[in-house]
C-alpha cells in the first residue's frame, strides 16, 4: 500500500488512475491512520466517511469505465470546520454550533468535489478563527505533529496538523490575520493564502469580512498550486470574488527565476525574531539568489502599526458578523431565559468562549459612540498607509520575503493567558490580509530541536504564480523532501 | 481607559451578560490590549483617506468595486431545510420567549 505520510494529490490521483489502488482502498487506509494516530493529536472534530465513502465510489466507477479522471480524483482532503459541508456537522470550533448541520456547500469545497477530491472528515481550530495556537478550540486543543507538548499554531491548526501527521493528502484552512500561514510554519507544512478576491468564501462562517481568506495546505507547493488551481475564481454567489482568469499555476512550478526580484523588508528581521528563525530564512534567501533572483532591501515602514491596525478591524468586523449567533434560527440556544433578551445573552454567554468574547468587546467598544473616529477609522486610515507601502515595495520588486512567524511552534499554554503575546505571533502574517496580497509559508530548515521553520513569501494581487514558482525554489533546495 | 462601566455597557451592546470574573478579566485584557493600540497615535493620519476593503482599490470585485446583480428572483434554500437547525420552531416559525410582556 501506498505510504500515506509521503503521499502527493499528484501521487494519489496517478495511483487512482493507474490502479495501484482505488480510491474507496485509499479512503479506507487514511480512515485508519487517523484512528490509529488522530487521537493523540486532535486535528479532526468530525469525520464524514458516508460522504467520503460515496465519492470514492464515484471516482472508481469513473476508473473502472476507463473514463478520463477529474484532476483531483481519488485525492483525499480534509476541510476546517469554518467552511460548510452540506449534510455534515459545521461547528467553526464553537460550542455554540455544536451541533450544527450545513444546509449547503461552501463553493471551494463544491469545487474540490467537483474536481473528484474526497472529503475525510472537518478539522479542528480556534473557535472562529481566533486564535494562534488552536488552544481556543470550544472543544480541544489541536498538538503539533511535529512534537505533541507543542502547539501547531491556529487558527487552522488542525488542517496544517492533518498534512503533517499524513491523515489527510491536503486540505484547506482560512487565513484572516495569518490563519494558514502561521500553523503551517509552526507544522512544517506549504499553506497559501491566496489574494483577496482569488477564492470564493461562500460557505465561510465570517469571522472578518474584509480579511478572511480561503486557502490550500499541502506537503508540496505543486499541491497547494493544483488545489488552488480547482478552486479559484469568479462565484456569483461571492460578490468580492474577482471576475479575472485562473492562470495555469501547476505550469508555473520548475520554470526559471532569473532575474525575478525578491525584496527583504528590514522590519521584518528586527527585535523579537529568533535567531535560527532568522538564520533559516536567510540560507532561503541564500538560495533564491543562487537560482538567479536579484536580492534587493525594501522598507515597509508602517509594519509596526499592522498588528494594533488588524486588532481594530478585525474585531470590529466580527463583532458584527458574529450578532448572527443568537440562538434564533440555529445552534444552541440557552433554555432558563424569560425574555428575549435574556435568551440572547444567556445563549451568547453559554455558547461562546473567551476568545471569541473578548474580540466581541472590543469591537464593539471599537465601533461604540465616541470611540469609531479614535479607534476603528483611524485603523482603517493606517490600513491605507500599510497599502501605500506594499504598493511602492512592489513598485520595485516582485516578491517580498520574510520570516512566516518570529519563533517556532511554542509550547501548549505558554501564551495562553496573555492575548496580547498571542497576538504578537501574527506580527509577520497580518499585513497581508489589511492589504490582500498573496503569501505563501513553505518550510525553509528546522530549529536545534527540530522543529519546522517558514519562510514567507508575499506577491503582488492575483500574482500566485511568482509567489509559487519563487516557494518552489526553496522547497526544492532546503525542505526535507524536495519535490 | 476603560472602566467598568465601560465593560458593562459594552457587554450590553454585544448581547453578553459576563460573569463577575469574566468583567475582571475583560477590563484588564481590553485595557492591556487597548494600550499597545494608542501606538496608531503616533501617525498623522488627517490626509489619508480610509480603507475600508480590499476590493475597489485593487479591482478584486466583479466591476473593480460594488458588484451588482440584477434584481431577479432566485431559488433559495426551502423552507423546511431552513428550519432544520432551529433550536425552536413551531413548524412554520422560529419561536422565541415573549419579546413584549403583557
Amino acid at each position: 500500500m501506498t505510504n500515506l505520510d509521503t503521499l502527493t494529490v499528484d501521487a494519489a490521483r496517478t495511483a487512482v488512475l493507474e490502479k495501484q489502488a482505488t480510491a474507496t482502498a485509499l479512503v479506507d487506509a487514511f480512515y485508519k491512520k487517523i484512528e490509529a494516530v488522530d487521537p493523540a493529536i486532535g486535528a479532526y472534530l468530525t469525520l464524514c466517511k458516508d460522504r467520503a465513502q460515496r465519492q470514492a465510489e464515484r471516482v472508481d466507477a469513473l476508473a473502472d469505465k476507463g473514463d478520463a479522471l477529474p484532476p483531483l480524483a481519488g485525492v483525499p482532503v480534509a476541510i476546517k470546520d469554518v467552511l460548510t459541508t452540506k449534510g455534515v456537522r459545521t461547528t467553526a470550533g464553537s460550542k455554540i454550533l455544536d451541533d450544527f448541520i450545513a444546509p449547503y456547500d461552501a463553493t471551494a469545497v463544491a469545487r474540490l468535489e467537483a474536481a473528484g477530491a474526497i472529503v475525510l472528515g472537518k478539522t479542528n481550530c480556534d473557535e472562529f478563527a481566533m486564535g494562534s495556537s488552536n488552544e481556543n478550540s470550544g472543544f480541544y486543543p489541536v498538538k503539533n505533529p511535529r512534537d505533541l507538548t507543542r502547539v501547531p499554531g491556529g487558527s487552522s491548526g488542525g488542517s496544517a496538523a492533518v498534512v503533517a501527521a499524513g491523515t489527510a493528502v491536503a486540505s484547506l484552512g482560512t487565513d484572516t490575520g495569518g490563519s494558514i500561514r502561521q500553523p503551517g510554519a509552526f507544522c512544517g507544512v506549504v499553506g497559501l493564502k491566496p489574494t483577496y478576491g482569488r477564492v470564493s468564501r461562500y460557505g465561510l462562517i465570517a469571522f472578518a469580512s474584509s480579511l478572511d481568506h480561503v486557502g490550500p495546505f499541502g506537503k508540496t507547493v505543486k499541491d497547494v498550486a493544483l488545489i488552488l488551481q480547482h478552486m479559484a475564481g469568479r462565484d456569483p454567489m461571492d460578490s468580492t470574488s474577482a471576475d479575472l482568469p485562473v492562470p495555469d499555476y501547476t505550469g508555473e512550478i520548475g520554470k526559471p527565476v532569473t532575474g525575478l526580484r525578491i525584496g527583504v523588508p528590514k522590519e521584518y528581521f528586527g527585535e523579537g525574531l529568533d535567531p535560527e528563525v532568522r538564520a533559516a530564512v536567510e540560507a532561503g534567501i541564500q538560495e533564491l539568489a543562487k537560482a538567479g533572483c536579484e536580492v534587493v532591501s525594501v522598507s515597509l515602514p508602517h509594519t509596526e502599526y499592522a498588528i494594533p491596525t488588524y486588532y481594530l478591524i478585525a474585531t470590529a468586523e466580527a463583532s458584527s458578523n458574529l450578532a448572527r449567533f443568537d440562538g434564533v434560527r440555529y445552534g444552541m440556544r440557552a433554555r432558563e431565559a424569560r425574555t428575549l433578551a435574556e435568551m440572547y445573552r444567556k445563549t451568547r454567554d453559554a455558547g461562546f468562549g473567551t476568545e471569541v468574547k473578548r474580540r466581541i468587546m472590543l469591537g464593539t467598544y471599537a465601533l461604540s459612540a465616541g470611540y469609531y473616529d479614535a479607534y476603528y477609522l483611524k485603523a482603517q486610515k493606517v490600513r491605507s498607509l500599510l497599502a501605500r507601502d506594499f504598493d511602492e515595495a512592489f513598485a520595485k520588486v516582485d516578491a517580498i520575503v520574510t520570516p512566516t512567524t518570529p519563533t517556532p511552534a511554542f509550547k501548549l499554554g505558554e501564551k495562553a493567558d496573555d492575548p496580547l503575546a498571542m497576538y504578537l505571533a501574527d506580527i509577520y502574517t497580518v499585513t497581508a490580509n489589511l492589504v490582500g496580497v498573496p503569501g505563501i509559508t513553505v518550510p525553509c530548515g528546522k530549529s536545534r530541536e527540530g522543529l519546522p521553520i517558514g519562510m514567507q513569501i508575499l506577491g503582488k494581487h492575483f500574482d500566485e504564480a511568482t509567489v509559487l514558482k519563487a516557494a518552489h525554489v526553496v522547497e526544492h533546495a532546503l525542505a526535507d523532501n524536495p519535490a | 481607559m476603560v472602566t467598568e462601566k465601560d465593560v458593562s455597557y459594552v457587554a450590553d451592546l454585544a448581547h453578553l451578560e459576563l460573569t463577575a470574573e469574566e468583567r475582571a478579566r475583560m477590563l484588564k485584557d481590553l485595557n492591556s490590549i487597548l494600550g499597545y493600540i494608542e501606538r496608531l497615535n503616533q501617525l498623522d493620519t488627517a490626509n489619508v483617506e480610509p480603507m475600508a476593503q480590499v476590493a475597489s482599490r485593487y479591482g478584486a470585485g466583479a466591476a473593480g468595486g460594488n458588484a451588482m446583480r440584477d434584481d431577479e428572483l432566485r431559488p433559495s434554500l426551502p423552507h423546511d431545510e431552513a428550519m432544520n437547525n432551529a433550536p425552536q420552531t413551531d413548524g412554520t416559525f422560529f419561536k422565541v420567549p415573549k419579546v413584549i410582556e403583557k
